[in-house]
């Protein structure tokens, strides 16, 4: 096991390590796209391959491995230690399977840009942090993952570094993480200081001893209640909840296969990962749980509004993400941890496949436009700040141009109001991106179904167990469970149905995207449809017995010896109650479909005029995404860079600076000073030393 | 009686000598000062029974380096000293610090020597010491050290040759 | 009055207290030299005066080492004096200041 742990974590760090430093010495090296990018998938596929053969060995008993002490200082004492277990083995598979695809697709997406080196040993070095985080035994080196996935975010969002706005853009990510790290660093304090203050022995915040019952019993609940708080602002900051959740949509200003790997399929799922993780600990902080759904119904339903109105794919995708994400909080508010790992695994699949659609037809229409520029029939897209960027507007808008464009600005390749009718010209994507769409919006039989019935039906059990909020939580999922199917509903019509709207669209045409991007499409395409068994609710195996039952339950489950801990219930929701939520959840997804496909699968762009037209006042609120960058600009941005910059900047250049140079000034002045001693006359230096001389000789007689 | 007096002959001298030499403005003066006080301790080396040192002091001091020191002297040709008019602050602590050294010295000499052995008679001490053991004791015991002063001059020698050259060659 | 060791040692005090002075005083640079065998003589004489004290030749065998290297010191010192003559044309300290700070 010990060399297994090894096999798994070691080769992303090494390939990434070889890319980088090959890439950035040999530039001849930076050519070999295929040996670049089969490195790193390989990197990726052999973790893969080595946690499947552990996981076919393994039967819920936790094992560790231990490597080297990391820190050891007073009653600290922290060990590079890994954890074997079903929750970090099922983690361990997704990150390895469904980045493995996504190195596959990085090879055609990425091919001929000039960082094609670096974005390799980028991704790589994310797998490896990651892997660190789910594997961890211990916080501190969950905490090295959790701030490696971080800085590989930061790195990858702003990968095309000469555009400021993506520079801007990793800024964003990484500060707002910041935030929630502050926390999360917070929480570890407490914790130490309270379980060494009881106790005499080392103790390095590993899973093993804290979440035992014994640990669990002496810290206080009010101890108990403030870490598991902080950890939760820790995880909205990593997974992008209310309120800091304002980087994620910028963060699209990465490349495509970033936004699938990172920001739909693992970094993002950190957060609740550390939740399940500690499951035991945040059970025993019913306050705390509370706010978690609460929170967690929020981000859901507000991200979920937002989508609506987006018009860049990549952008309904990313608050897409944050709602689903706050799906899965609102599982762990409720205390189903398991559930909300199962929507960690079937979100993975479909929004990856959904982000790697949209990469998929992104490219094509990247194609488009360089043809249309060829052809002059819209002018050539300038780079921001060339003296000519301001004749795009205005060329665009001219009335007797044949194709103006339906927006302000240079032709945009992820608008999908420029899109349509694409599933002529890129038929697997369609498809795939079809099949991910019924599955998120949670049409039966297909993966989103069942993981998201299960929270909804676990946020009504808890509520009949006596904790009425949980009711109003079940109902904003409902709300936005119908939302999800009407705006990616709407997403997939715009972008594949109706009419082409890009300019000379006749002449024009985009094409299928190569096997590397296709074949990742249709294997995450499958799992959605199949990864939902793996977790089929006990009621629909009792009516339906060759039905497993819920595979995800038995492997996870504390009460089935596995790492998650569960809640226990009173009272169990009436069988007839289940079937009617079940059929109730299969209905609002059909409808929400169904209203998708009326408006925007027959109207095209008009229904999104009769939306803004019917919602009013709330569609520019919904639009401008709540105004919540503004509000954190004036709020917090603007006071402290004025204060730092009328405060704090000349107090460093005066007093700081002052102080030093007053220093060196000092010392100067007591150098020159001191510099008469030494006038180079050999008798002074003797008068001195027969001066020394009598003082020794003195001190020796008379002390 | 005798020895009494002729202590307090030559030390006067060396004394003289020595403020004489102190004193002169001329360089040459100033030597010459110096070789009555050379001539007076070898005198009283002789007094304390040590001849062989009394000789080779004025071998080698008053014969050897006086000469040369009058030779360096002459060369140069230097003239009188100018009297100094001011007294500045280096002569006030030269001054204290003579004293002090002086003062110093003699409080070593007068409370300290109760730690020095009984001395012994004087004829004794003068078999002890004859020139015939001095022969012995640097040729047997010190021998090495013989050696390495022979090496020392020999250095001495050249360096002296080289620094005084008109050109280096 | 009885002429015991103490004399000797004094006026070998004495003799090297003038070493002493003429060596802080004197701007000359050969008289400063001079000084200096003033004092080695003081030191040999107090030399010679102990070991004839307690009998013991290893005091005489060192004023003999010590008037060998005076005499090689005085013969290297002045050289340098010389040497210093040529290029400077002075030999007052004063005026030889090349180590100035």
């Amino acid at each position: 096991m010990h060399s297994l742990v090894q096999l798994i974590l070691l080769p992303p760090l090494f390939v990434a390590a070889f890319n980088g430093m090959m890439g950035l010495f040999a530039p001849g090296y930076r050519k070999n796209e295929w040996l670049i990018g089969g490195l790193a998938t390989a990197a990726v596929v052999v973790p893969f391959a080595v946690t499947v053969s552990i996981f076919l060995g393994v039967h819920g008993e936790a094992e560790v491995v231990r490597y080297f002490t990391w820190m050891a200082a007073g009653q600290l004492e922290v060990d590079f230690a890994y954890r074997i277990d079903p929750l970090s083995l099922l983690m361990t598979l997704i990150v390895t399977g469904v980045g493995a695809l996504i190195h596959l697709y990085s090879i055609g997406y990425m091919h001929e840009d000039p960082g094609f080196w670096r974005f390799f040993a980028y991704l790589n070095l994310f797998i490896f942090a990651m892997l660190n985080l789910v594997l961890a035994e211990n916080l501190p080196v969950l905490f090295l993952g959790w701030e490696g996935v971080g800085l590989c975010s930061y790195l990858l969002i702003g990968f095309w570094y000469a555009d400021l706005k993506n520079s801007a853009a990793a800024n964003k990510a990484f500060i707002v993480n910041r935030i929630g790290d502050f926390a999360f660093l917070l929480a570890m304090f407490i914790l130490f200081a309270a379980v060494t203050g009881r106790t005499d022995g080392a103790f390095g915040l590993d899973f093993t001893t804290l979440l035992s019952a014994d640990t669990l019993g002496a810290l206080g609940s009010g101890t108990i209640l403030a870490v598991v708080l902080l950890f939760f602002v820790g995880a909205t900051g990593k997974s992008a909840q209310i309120p800091l959740f304002v980087w994620l949509p910028d963060a699209m200003a990465g490349p495509t296969p970033v936004s699938a790997l990172i920001h739909a399929a693992t970094m993002v799922t950190s957060g609740l990962y550390l939740l399940a993780r500690l499951s035991p600990m945040v059970l025993e902080a019913p306050g705390a749980m509370a706010v978690i759904a609460v929170v967690g119904a929020l981000t859901a339903i507000m991200a979920a509004t937002i989508a609506i109105t987006q018009n860049d794919i990549k952008k309904v995708l990313a608050y897409s993400t944050v709602s689903q994400l706050g799906f899965m909080f609102m599982a762990a508010g409720v205390g189903a941890f398991f559930v909300s790992i199962f929507h960690v695994m079937t979100h993975a699949f479909f929004k990856a496949c959904l982000f790697l659609g949209s990469g998929s037809v992104i490219h094509a229409m990247h194609h488009v436009e360089h043809e249309l520029a060829h052809k002059g029939r819209i002018p050539h897209h300038h780079k921001p700040g060339s003296d000519q960027a301001h004749l795009d507007s205005e060329a665009t808008q001219d009335p007797l141009r044949t194709d103006p464009l339906p927006y302000d600005g240079p032709f945009d390749a992820q608008d999908m109001r420029t899109m349509g009718g694409l599933r002529k010209y890129m038929p697997t994507t369609a498809l795939t991106f079809l099949v991910a769409t019924l599955a998120i919006a949670g049409i039966p039989p297909l993966a989103g179904f069942f993981s998201k019935d299960e929270i909804l039906f676990m946020a009504f059990q808890h509520g009949y167990n006596d904790h009425a909020w949980a009711y109003l939580v079940w109902g904003i999922g409902i709300v936005t469970a119908i939302l999800t199917a009407v705006y990616m509903g709407r997403a997939y019509f715009l972008t594949f149905e109706g009419r082409e709207r890009w300019p000379d669209a006749f002449d024009t045409k985009p094409h299928e995207s190569p096997w590397t991007m296709t074949l990742p499409l249709v294997v995450l395409a499958v799992l959605s449809v199949v990864g939902g068994f793996f977790g089929v609710p006990a009621l629909l195996h009792e009516a339906l017995p060759f039905l497993p039952e819920s595979w995800i339950h038995h492997w996870l489950g504390a009460d089935y010896g596995g790492p998650v801990a569960e809640p226990h219930y009173e009272r169990h929701v009436p069988h007839a109650t289940e079937w009617m939520l079940l059929g109730l959840g299969a209905a609002i997804a059909v409808a929400g479909v169904f209203i998708a496909w009326t408006q925007w699968g027959r109207r095209g762009l008009d229904a999104d005029r009769a939306l803004s037209r019917r919602l009013g006042l709330f569609f520019g609120l919904f639009s401008r995404k709540y105004f919540v960058d503004e509000i954190y600009d004036g709020a917090v941005v603007r006071p402290v860079v004025e204060g730092s910059r009328n405060v704090l900047a000349p107090f460093d250049q005066k007093n700081v600076d002052g102080a030093v140079n007053g220093v060196a000034r000092m010392m100067r002045g007591l150098a020159g000073r001191l510099r008469v001693v030494q006038t180079g006359v050999v008798q002074n230096y003797a008068l001195a030393l027969v001066l020394g001389v009598v003082v020794v000789v003195a001190l020796m007689l008379f002390v | 009686m005798l020895e009494t007096f002729l202590f307090f002959l030559f030390a006067v001298l060396a004394v003289a000598g020595a403020l004489g030499m102190l004193i002169s403005r001329n360089p040459v003066a100033s030597a010459l000062w110096m070789v009555m006080t050379l001539f007076a301790v070898a005198c009283l080396y002789l007094t304390l029974n040590a001849q062989f040192i009394g000789v080779v002091q004025i071998l080698v001091y008053a014969g050897a380096i006086m000469v040369l020191f009058l030779f360096v002297i002459m060369l140069l040709n230097l003239g009188e000293t100018p009297r100094l008019g001011r007294f500045d602050w280096k002569k006030g602590v030269a001054f204290v610090l003579g004293v002090a050294v002086l003062a110093q010295l003699l409080v070593v000499v007068a409370l300290r020597l109760d730690v020095m052995p009984e001395p012994i008679p004087a004829a004794d001490a003068a078999e002890a010491t004859s020139a015939e053991q001095i022969g012995l004791a640097l040729l047997t015991e010190h021998a090495f050290s013989l050696e390495i002063i022979g090496v020392l001059l020999l250095a001495a020698t050249i360096g002296a040759v080289l620094l005084a050259k008109k050109r280096f060659v | 009055m009885e002429l015991t060791l103490n004399w000797y040692l004094s006026l070998s005090a004495v003799l090297f207290t003038i070493g002493v002075l003429g060596v802080l005083l004197r701007r000359n640079a050969i008289v400063i030299l001079l000084a200096v065998e003033l004092m080695l003589n003081a030191v040999n004489l107090t030399l010679v005066a102990l070991s004839q004290s307690f009998g013991d030749v290893d005091g005489q065998i060192l004023v003999f080492f010590v008037m060998s290297v005076a005499a090689a010191e005085a013969a290297v010192g002045l050289a340098i004096v010389i040497a210093i003559y040529r290029n400077k044309l002075t030999v007052n300290v004063d005026e030889i200041n090349l180590f100035r700070g």
